[in-house]
């Protein structure tokens, strides 16, 4: 009897031997964030440079960072599905198995973040509506569930398993039905980035975060949905584009991921737009309701005007110009800078808008807060990245993730 | 900034210390370890993880001598009422799990240990630092453990906590008040143990909305402001200060604003 093979008929993949020695290297990575992970849990976050200052810290901003990069899934999604850009099917796969990553690790890291991790369960059981956690932590299970189901069918489409007519047919008919589950995704998304936008927005005792409202309280609410939408996509381009050159293949044809950097490039000029005018409003007015001025909040070596400088000028409107332009976009270099400056922008917001949060002294009598990471801290954040480069090999290898590669890459 | 005299019947208890006072003894904060089993380390070096339901501050006017004043500021949890006054103060808002609450009856804000799952948003929100969160497991050296209060509970790692105003003297007072067939309580029968403690009497405690009571008047003073006013958080505590430099220190001004010409800033979000 002919064995089913694991990997599809038509593609090229590394030896087992290779395979094996990079997952051996890459699991050793993961091992070591987990034996952090369970000395967090076992001795307590006593393990952290954390401190009564410093509540949120480093595992707080991985969290928002890979929520925000993660929305390609989401954005992606809405675009394939709801608006109907075909050409984006051959690059939604990847989106998805990228957001799912990129929850499962956030979902993670909150449960080692968590004080009492036993206790987890407490924010859905004695739930408080007010609190932009609560919003979060409903919409993240409940996306993170949506994402599993959008996963489920690619993983159904391995040889081995497709071979089954039940897992077949259920494959089928679960992509039949996937634009209601992107539709869901992209409401429930919708949701979570933007209470994440609150957590810090809502903070009427912080004046470094707090934001007023403009229709909705706060307008960080608003800023965070548009900039994961913006910045998740040039994510999964970016992801993809280093897969390409691991694997030294071409995945994904350009005119995909031309059309995908276009949307991405319009999305963050009107998002670095809005977020240029919710600056200049809290500069000109928030802030000094307060008693603050804007160079107070930038008084430090670390924290200086050189990172809101960096976040709007440089992650934000040059990246967004050059996707605008069909040159930019053409120009390898200029499109592989901008999509990276777009990541390390978004990143760069969300470590702003927790960490900065933190290290603003309010009174006019204490010093700024400084925090280095412990190592615990450093491993338990490498884990999902170690992580998320374990899922991405196994679905690389046995998963038809891309489309297009059996066409341009066609095996003699 | 004065607030409006309230004439209902909720009390909302608050604290007016008076800085001019305050000799930064300490004594307030000792009793506050002991009142309320508050864990402490073998090593406090560190403040930044210690944990004291009230911490005094030394405040200077950096000026070098002659001029040099100082001035000791005892920083408890300030019981917030938030924007509006509406009991949605900073914290109570944002924690996900109600483990902490704003009491519509005496304005106090509680802290419900075994509730909280140690997210520590509460403590982000807090511009007053009054929060603190239990990175050890509290250890009790020798037999001190058999000293603890009875009526306190001692917190576990993981949770966060912070000055109750010593709540369990209110339902203790309120008992004894029940069984002796009364409703209301006298000034003297609800005191926190940081005013009882405080050898100079800096610290007067009651309810702020009862005309009887010495913090009805002591608020209205002339010298009394409250911490962070500008950020709409309503305190609970007030400070009394004859000495601009230290008013100035408890809020923050623009270069050529002065404290006391600030007009009110809006109270609804």
């Amino acid at each position: 009897m002919n064995e089913t093979p694991l990997i599809h008929a038509g593609v090229k993949r590394c030896s087992k031997w290779q395979f094996s020695l990079w997952m051996a290297g890459v699991t050793a990575v993961l091992l070591w964030g987990v034996y952090a992970m369970f000395l967090c849990w076992f001795k307590g976050l006593n393990q952290t440079n954390m401190n009564d200052a410093y509540g949120f810290a480093l595992w707080i901003w991985a969290d928002l960072a890979v929520i925000a990069l993660g929305g390609g899934a989401f954005f992606s999604g809405f675009l394939t599905y709801i608006v109907g850009k075909d050409e984006l099917k051959n690059i939604i796969n990847y989106a998805v198995i990228i957001g799912f990553i990129c929850y499962s690790s956030a979902l993670l890291i909150l449960a080692i973040d968590i004080g009492q991790p036993l206790r987890g369960w407490f924010i859905f059981w004695h739930a408080n509506v007010h609190s932009m956690l609560t919003e979060v932590a409903f919409c993240l299970s409940c996306y993170f569930a949506v994402l599993t189901i959008e996963f489920i069918p690619l993983i159904l489409e391995n040889p081995k398993l497709e071979r089954k007519p039940f897992l077949h047919h259920l494959s089928h008919n679960m992509h039949g039905i996937m634009a209601i589950f992107a539709a869901t995704g992209v409401f429930l998304s919708f949701f979570h980035q933007g209470s994440l936008g609150g957590v810090a927005g809502v903070l009427f005792g912080r004046p470094f975060a707090y934001r007023e409202h403009i229709f909705i309280w706060p307008f960080t609410f608003f800023l965070f949905t548009w900039s994961a939408a913006a910045c998740g996509p040039c994510f999964t381009i970016l992801v993809t584009k280093i897969t390409e050159k691991i694997t030294r293949k071409k995945l994904v044809k350009d005119n995909v991921i031309h059309l995908l950097a276009k949307i991405s490039g319009w999305m963050l000029l009107t998002y670095i737009i809005a977020k240029t005018a919710d600056t200049l409003y809290w500069a000109m007015v928030t802030a000094p309701n307060a008693g603050f001025t804007l160079m107070d909040f930038y008084a430090s070596p670390t924290y200086n005007i050189g990172l809101l400088f960096a976040e709007i000028v440089l992650c934000g409107f040059i990246p967004g110009l050059i996707l605008i332009t069909k040159r930019g976009r053409e120009n390898a270099f200029l499109l592989n800078t901008a999509i990276v400056l777009a990541v390390i922008g978004v990143s760069l917001n969300r470590w702003v808008m927790v960490l900065q949060v933190m290290a603003v002294p309010v009174f006019s009598f204490n010093d700024w807060y400084t925090y280095l990471p412990s190592w615990q801290e450093v491993a338990t954040t490498v884990l999902p990245v170690a992580y998320g480069l374990i899922v991405i090999s196994l679905a690389h290898r046995y998963l038809p993730v891309f489309p297009q590669e059996k066409e341009l890459n066609p095996v003699k | 900034m004065k607030e409006q005299n309230s004439h209902t019947n909720a009390k909302r208890y608050g604290m007016v210390i008076d800085l001019d006072k305050c000799t930064g003894c300490g004594a307030c904060m000792v009793a506050c370890y002991s009142e309320n089993n508050v864990p402490f380390k073998t090593d406090e070096t560190n403040k930044l993880d210690s944990i004291n339901w009230i911490r005094v501050y030394k405040l200077t006017n950096n000026k070098p001598y002659p001029d040099t004043e100082i001035c000791y500021l005892p920083m408890p949890c300030m019981q917030c009422d938030g924007i509006g006054k509406h009991g949605h103060s900073p914290c109570v808002s944002v924690c996900p799990a109600v483990a902490t609450d704003y009491d519509y009856d005496t304005g106090i804000v509680s802290q419900i240990y075994t509730r909280c799952f140690g997210c520590r948003y509460c403590m982000a929100a807090c511009p007053y630092h009054a929060r603190k969160f239990n990175w050890w497991d509290p250890k009790w050296p020798a037999d001190t453990e058999k000293y603890l209060s009875p009526n306190v509970s001692p917190r576990m790692r993981g949770v966060v906590e912070k000055c109750s105003f010593c709540f369990h003297r209110y339902q203790l007072a309120r008992e004894k008040a029940y069984l002796e067939k009364r409703q209301k309580l006298e000034e003297q029968e609800y005191q926190t143990a940081c005013t009882q403690a405080c050898p100079v009497g800096a610290i007067t405690f009651g309810d702020l909305n009862n005309k009887d009571h010495a913090v009805y008047k002591l608020k209205n003073d002339p010298r009394a402001f409250r911490l962070l006013e500008r950020l709409q958080t309503n305190p609970k505590v007030y400070y009394l200060t004859s000495k601009n430099w230290v008013r100035r220190a408890g809020d923050n001004y623009l270069a050529h604003e002065e404290p006391g010409n600030i007009t009110k800033v809006k109270e609804h979000h």
